[in-house]
């Protein structure tokens, strides 16, 4: 895909507590075990062991920590005149594009984890089962404005199927 | 949904018509209560059969005789439907009463249909698609006389279509017959396809354990069988419910008859069709045949039986043909596919990226595609829900992107373009997305 710089700049993101939010699990559900493991690991064969293993988990949390923002970097929308732009993905790249009178309804869900940093998920909806069109991580305030806009507009062209 | 009138009594219901309320065929209960008779004497008269008792059989006969029909007219009283100038409603259920109104502006496409059993009382099934509908017809009215229901069928397309019932009826009943598919392309085609695959593959494996060892004839014969059934019936299947298939054209849209036991008289109103596929498998190519299949919003994919049959518009003819009359479904020739991809995508798609191929204009969006069947794809504008570009890491290597182009068919989602360069699909999207919103503007002004 062709890079525009002139219109990266319109594109938003998800907010940055998501990337916290990702780092944290990462840490605790990687880092934290893998170090605890590598602890473990040394008892029987000795700290060198142990030493190795803690440095595998640190290459492997430093790894996942990268894919985590660049997957989180990745994601971004753009609300243009008259069609919704959601782009996501690092290993796979999708770029989707919705018009607004296509669409059928808007979800907005939030999980227990995004639900305590008040955040949420947008998710776009038209009659075909393929459209790929949501948005995590968005402040509550951000994914209401998002979703009344999106109806509101939605409503103002919507067309037959 | 709810009843507009209070709720009448189940006793209440007065036997004549009122107010354009109309009862199904009054040998509904019989037709039902035959079939779930069979259903029931399949299962307990079989056990019966097997301790060898005749009174048991007669017992169940005796009683379920008498139920099925009781049961049979209890649900065809409570049931009655009524159609005013925007839409059908229909009332059913005993124990529990539904009431169901179906917008006629919704409506994509109205099937008669006629299993085997009805037609011998002359009786027929009206089944309606209508977008948003959940697996399976949004509401089958079974059964009714076949007049009945080739009027009404008549009258749901004149209301569809913003006719008056007065005006009606006239010119949609003259119709132009297009094709009938004759017998001889129809059995080939299906024999082409699995079967001679299962045949050959079946054979050489037969081949081989004769040359290893003789005894293993046997078994591999033995094993084969499962798979004999299961193709032979795929075959039986299709030569039976696309026989006779004849396509006409009328003024409410387009005609589709086949069918040797069960019959299915479908009608696709203009401008209903969101996705049409083109399929020329390997086997048909020295023939230069084509399969054509159609998807409207309505028709979902994995529902009950009733689906299988749906789908083809032309189960098989000639290629020349089979486009002209895909151009005239569309209401115009969609554009010829011309535009290759890029000499990387050989390295990605090695067995396909010959057929690779797309068109555009102001109307159309087309895509051909396939590894042993070429599948050309046609999208009106007009239906496009989303696009998408995808970029796996294979194809980022290579500076390719898919486009996909999403409709609100459920069997025929759509199509895909596959591995275009990079700058190409970019600027496919943006010009798919703006001749899409042309044609929306256009379409609903």
């Amino acid at each position: 895909m062709t890079e525009q710089p002139e219109a990266e700049v319109a594109w938003r993101r998800p907010d940055r507590a998501l990337l916290r939010l990702r780092r944290q699990l990462t840490v605790l559900l990687l880092t934290l075990p893998g170090v605890v493991a590598a602890a473990v690991l040394a008892v029987p064969f000795g700290p060198a062991a142990g030493l190795a293993g803690v440095l595998a988990v640190a290459v492997l949390t430093w790894l996942t920590l990268g894919a985590v923002t660049r997957r989180w970097a990745a994601w971004g929308y753009l609300e243009r005149e008259d069609d919704l732009l959601v782009r996501r993905g690092v290993l796979v790249r999708r770029t989707s594009v919705v018009p607004y009178g296509r669409m059928q309804f808007v979800d907005v869900t939030a999980g227990p984890l995004q639900r305590r940093l008040g955040l949420a998920t947008v998710t776009l909806h038209t009659a075909a089962a393929a459209t790929d069109a949501s948005v995590p991580g968005l402040l509550t305030a951000e994914a209401a404005r998002l979703r009344d806009r999106l109806a509101a507009l939605g409503e103002a062209r919507q067309a037959g199927v | 949904m709810t009843v507009p009138q209070a709720p009448v009594p189940e006793t209440a219901i007065p036997e004549t018509e009122t107010d354009g309320w109309v009862r199904l065929h009054p040998l509904t209960p019989l037709l039902r209560g035959g079939r779930f008779l069979l259903v029931a004497l399949a299962i307990v008269g079989q056990q019966g059969l097997r301790e060898a008792s005749l009174e048991v059989f007669l017992a169940v006969v005796a009683v379920g005789v008498p139920a099925a029909i009781t049961i049979g007219w209890l649900l065809w009283r409570a049931m009655r439907y009524r159609l005013t100038d925007t839409e059908l409603q229909v009332e059913s259920g005993v124990l529990t009463r539904r009431s169901r109104r179906v917008p006629l502006a919704r409506l994509q496409s109205v099937d008669v249909v006629r299993p085997l059993f009805a037609r011998f009382l002359g009786l027929a099934e009206l089944r309606l698609e209508v977008v948003g509908g959940s697996g399976g017809a949004e509401a089958p009215l079974s059964y009714l006389g076949e007049q009945e229901a080739h009027q009404l069928r008549a009258r749901l397309l004149d209301l569809a279509a913003g006719r008056s019932a007065g005006d009606s009826s006239v010119p949609a009943e003259q119709e132009q017959v297009l094709v009938v598919v004759p017998l001889g392309p129809l059995i080939w085609s299906t024999l082409l396809g699995p079967p001679l695959v299962v045949m050959v593959g079946l054979l050489v494996v037969l081949v081989v354990a004769a040359a290893v060892d003789l005894t293993l004839v046997g078994g591999v014969l033995l094993g084969a069988v499962p798979l004999l059934i299961g193709v032979g019936s795929f075959a039986v299947r299709r030569m039976l419910t696309e026989y006779g298939f004849t396509v006409a054209e009328s003024g409410d849209g387009l005609r589709l008859r086949h069918g040797l036991l069960e019959t299915r008289n479908s009608t696709i109103p203009a401008g209903r069709v969101q996705t049409v596929r083109i399929t020329e498998p390997l086997l048909w190519r020295p023939f230069g045949w084509a399969r054509v299949e159609v998807d409207v919003a309505g028709y979902s994919a994995g529902g009950g039986e009733e689906q299988t049959s749906t789908g083809a518009l032309l189960p098989v003819a000639p290629r020349e043909f089979a486009h002209r009359l895909v151009a005239r479904v569309l209401g115009g020739a969609p554009p010829a596919v011309g535009d290759r991809p890029p000499r990387a995508a050989r390295w990605r798609a090695p067995l396909s990226h010959r057929r690779l191929a797309i068109g555009l204009d102001a109307f159309h969006v087309v895509s051909t595609h396939g590894v042993l069947t070429t599948t050309t794809e046609v999208v009106p504008l007009t239906k496009v829900q989303s696009l998408r570009l995808t970029q796996g890491p294979l194809q980022r290597r290579l500076g390719l992107t898919s486009l996909h182009v999403d409709t609100a068919g459920r069997r025929l989602p759509g199509t895909v373009a596959p591995h275009r360069g990079d700058a190409e699909a970019a600027r496919l999207l943006a010009d798919t997305t703006t001749l899409a919103r042309a044609a929306r503007a256009a379409s609903a002004s």
